[in-house]
């Protein structure tokens, strides 16, 4: 047991103010870090959104200009009309990718331990990684066709990654491979925390296996389905590397996404004003779908 | 009924089996193969890749894509090879990773301990914060950047990453500071033991587990950052990220996709031995990071 602190005259007062004070100048910096980088730094794009900023930030507002202009650029309407299918075969693919594994894997299968982390380690690649190996794969010149070709399957074709109509779907192929393990993992630790007893109950009552993970697993894994959904969208909206590392948004501007269209807006157009609005509506995208779900976590917490 | 109690509910027949054995092997094939198939053929010389089958072994074992990936390939306008890079990364990731921690343990301490008002309105715009589209931070992160005269430097990344590292890391230490006896902490006060010697004698020694998560998370998402590190710091003080986009993507003369490829995993090399290493953790800390329970 620690003696108390010597309580010197005088000092006394100031330690136990320091004491009560001491929590919140520790959080201070980290309070101040994120109202000025994160909730200041997005008044601030917001605001320029509204701005005539071309190459440098200016000051000078034109009201819902950009807005108006943005959504009259094709290749914004081709970025979102991009990302709306993207993001919805990545995580649909995703999703039953991961289920389905994670099903599987929990029948008491020989080699789980080897098995688990093959699913997932492209999790802790990057996104350049990733590009760079599946950018070769897919290459109708050298990667898999050619091979294809060379074991003698002449007419095997798969030039998805060179065709305008077909190369947003390349990307779904890499991101799925990338993530599809890290969704099996959270169904995984759904379905073990799932009660036994439940299911040798359904059981006895004759109910088969099809039946049970219909009527009694899957309901259960509510909360692992809507963390998937949430991270997986997440990832889409912000996904940038991957497409400038697979397809650098062409072939022309057939890959865009709102993420690489904000950055040549921004950075190599100097149209700086369309960028950042595009990154407002990245945002409130993002927020449509976060903020109920941070809601309902923080609430169910307290 | 004793043996069966400890067995899974489910009864499945033989060729069910086979069945879901054939489909995991498929599916760890696909997993596998990228990588593996990267792997030997940074071990090929070019004219193997170029002419030959991707999947077939090197006829020719060769590691001079290594050694020229490593120092002399061509990035940008230089033939320095990766090596500056990768140690470009490292220098940006373990200070970013150590001083990101350690606010997110303080910080997490402080918000599930000494309650105070507003702290769970702090909290969820600090969550919140992780899950921005960092799109909307990119132009005044660059002026911030320029005023503080840190742009396209190590410093500035280290910045960059810790501020918005911030958040991830006090989640973690939060959710696992919340289910700390509250009493202990209450018992050394009454002891007359002060904000710090708390924290550093009662929750630092058993935060272990939660620090390895917090480190490998973060590591992981540093090291692989491509969008700030292209954004600020391109050119000598780029992360290895951009560095082998540079290479990969260079237009000028003969695509050595050996060469591509050994940096690619060289890329890769530090996330995937951390992973290795401690995956268990690694798993745990996405989990902790998204479903509860």
């Amino acid at each position: 047991m620690a003696a108390p602190d010597p309580m010197l005259a005088g000092g006394a007062d100031f330690r136990t103010r320091l004491q009560t004070w001491l929590p919140k100048i520790v959080l201070a910096p980290s309070f101040a870090i994120m109202v000025i980088f994160v909730y200041g730094f997005i008044a601030f794009t917001v605001y320029l959104s509204f701005t005539g900023s071309r190459m440098l930030p200016s000051f000078d507002l034109v009201g819902w200009q950009n807005y108006d202009r943005l959504f009259r650029i094709r290749e914004w309407d081709i970025a979102v009309s991009n990302l709306f299918v993207f993001a919805s075969l990545y995580i649909v693919i995703s999703t039953i990718i991961g289920l389905m594994l994670a099903i599987f894997l929990d029948q008491k299968i020989r080699g789980e331990g080897i098995l688990r982390p093959i699913f997932l380690y492209p999790m802790a690649l990057s996104f350049i990684v990733t590009g760079t190996a599946w950018k070769w794969f897919l290459d109708p010149g050298i990667g898999i066709e050619h091979s294809m070709h060379l074991w003698g399957f002449e007419n095997f074709q798969f030039d998805w990654i060179k065709d305008r109509d077909m190369a947003v779907y390349t990307i779904v192929i890499a991101a799925v491979w990338q993530s599809s393990g890290f969704v099996m993992a959270m169904f995984l630790a759904g379905l073990r925390g799932i009660d036994n007893e439940i299911l040798k109950a359904a059981q006895m009552d004759g109910a088969s296996n099809f039946q049970m993970y219909r009527r009694i697993i899957l309901p259960q894994l509510r909360p692992a389905f809507l963390s998937a959904f949430v991270i997986l969208s997440h990832l889409a909206i912000k996904s940038y590397d991957l497409v400038i590392a697979l397809t650098g948004g062409g072939p022309g501007n057939a890959t865009a996404m709102p993420a690489t269209f904000m950055y040549s807006y921004t950075f190599t157009r100097d149209q700086m004003g369309i960028g950042a609005a595009s990154a407002v509506i990245m945002l409130m995208t993002i927020a449509a779908i976060m903020v109920p779900y941070l809601y309902a976590e923080l609430r169910e917490k307290k | 009924m004793a043996i069966a109690s400890n067995e899974s509910a489910m009864r499945s027949s033989n060729v069910t089996r086979m069945f879901i054995y054939l489909v995991l092997l498929l599916f760890a094939l696909f997993y596998l193969l990228p990588f593996g198939i990267m792997l030997v053929n940074s071990l090929k010389p070019l004219s193997e890749i170029t002419e030959g089958n991707m999947i077939a072994l090197p006829r020719e074992w060769t590691i001079e894509p290594w050694l020229s990936a490593w120092s002399t390939a061509q990035i940008g306008v230089e033939p320095t090879g990766l090596r500056p890079y990768f140690i470009n990364s490292i220098a940006m990731a373990v200070p970013a990773v150590a001083i990101s921690t350690v606010l997110g343990a303080l910080n997490g301490y402080v918000l599930t301990k000494w309650h105070f008002r507003g702290a769970t309105w702090i909290f969820g715009l600090l969550l919140f914060s992780c899950f921005i589209p960092f799109q909307i931070v990119l132009i005044p992160m660059a002026r911030i950047l320029g005023i503080l005269d840190i742009a396209g430097t190590t410093y500035g990344l280290i910045l960059v990453h810790v501020v918005y590292g911030i958040g991830f890391s006090t989640l973690y230490f939060r959710n696992y500071y919340a289910a700390f006896p509250t009493e202990l902490v209450r018992a050394a006060q009454i002891d007359g033991a002060g904000f710090f010697q708390i924290f550093w004698r009662i929750m630092l020694p058993s935060s272990g587990p939660i620090i390895a998560v917090c480190c490998i998370w973060q590591f992981t998402n540093i090291w692989n950052d491509f969008l700030f590190g292209a954004s600020f710091a391109s050119g000598g003080a780029a992360p290895m990220t951009v560095a082998l986009n540079n290479l990969v993507n260079s237009s000028t003369g003969v695509r050595e996709y050996n060469v591509h490829f050994a940096g690619a995993i060289m890329a890769a090399g530090p996330t995937l031995l951390v992973y290795i290493v401690a995956g268990r953790y690694f798993v745990r800390g996405l989990m902790a990071g998204s479903v509860k329970g």
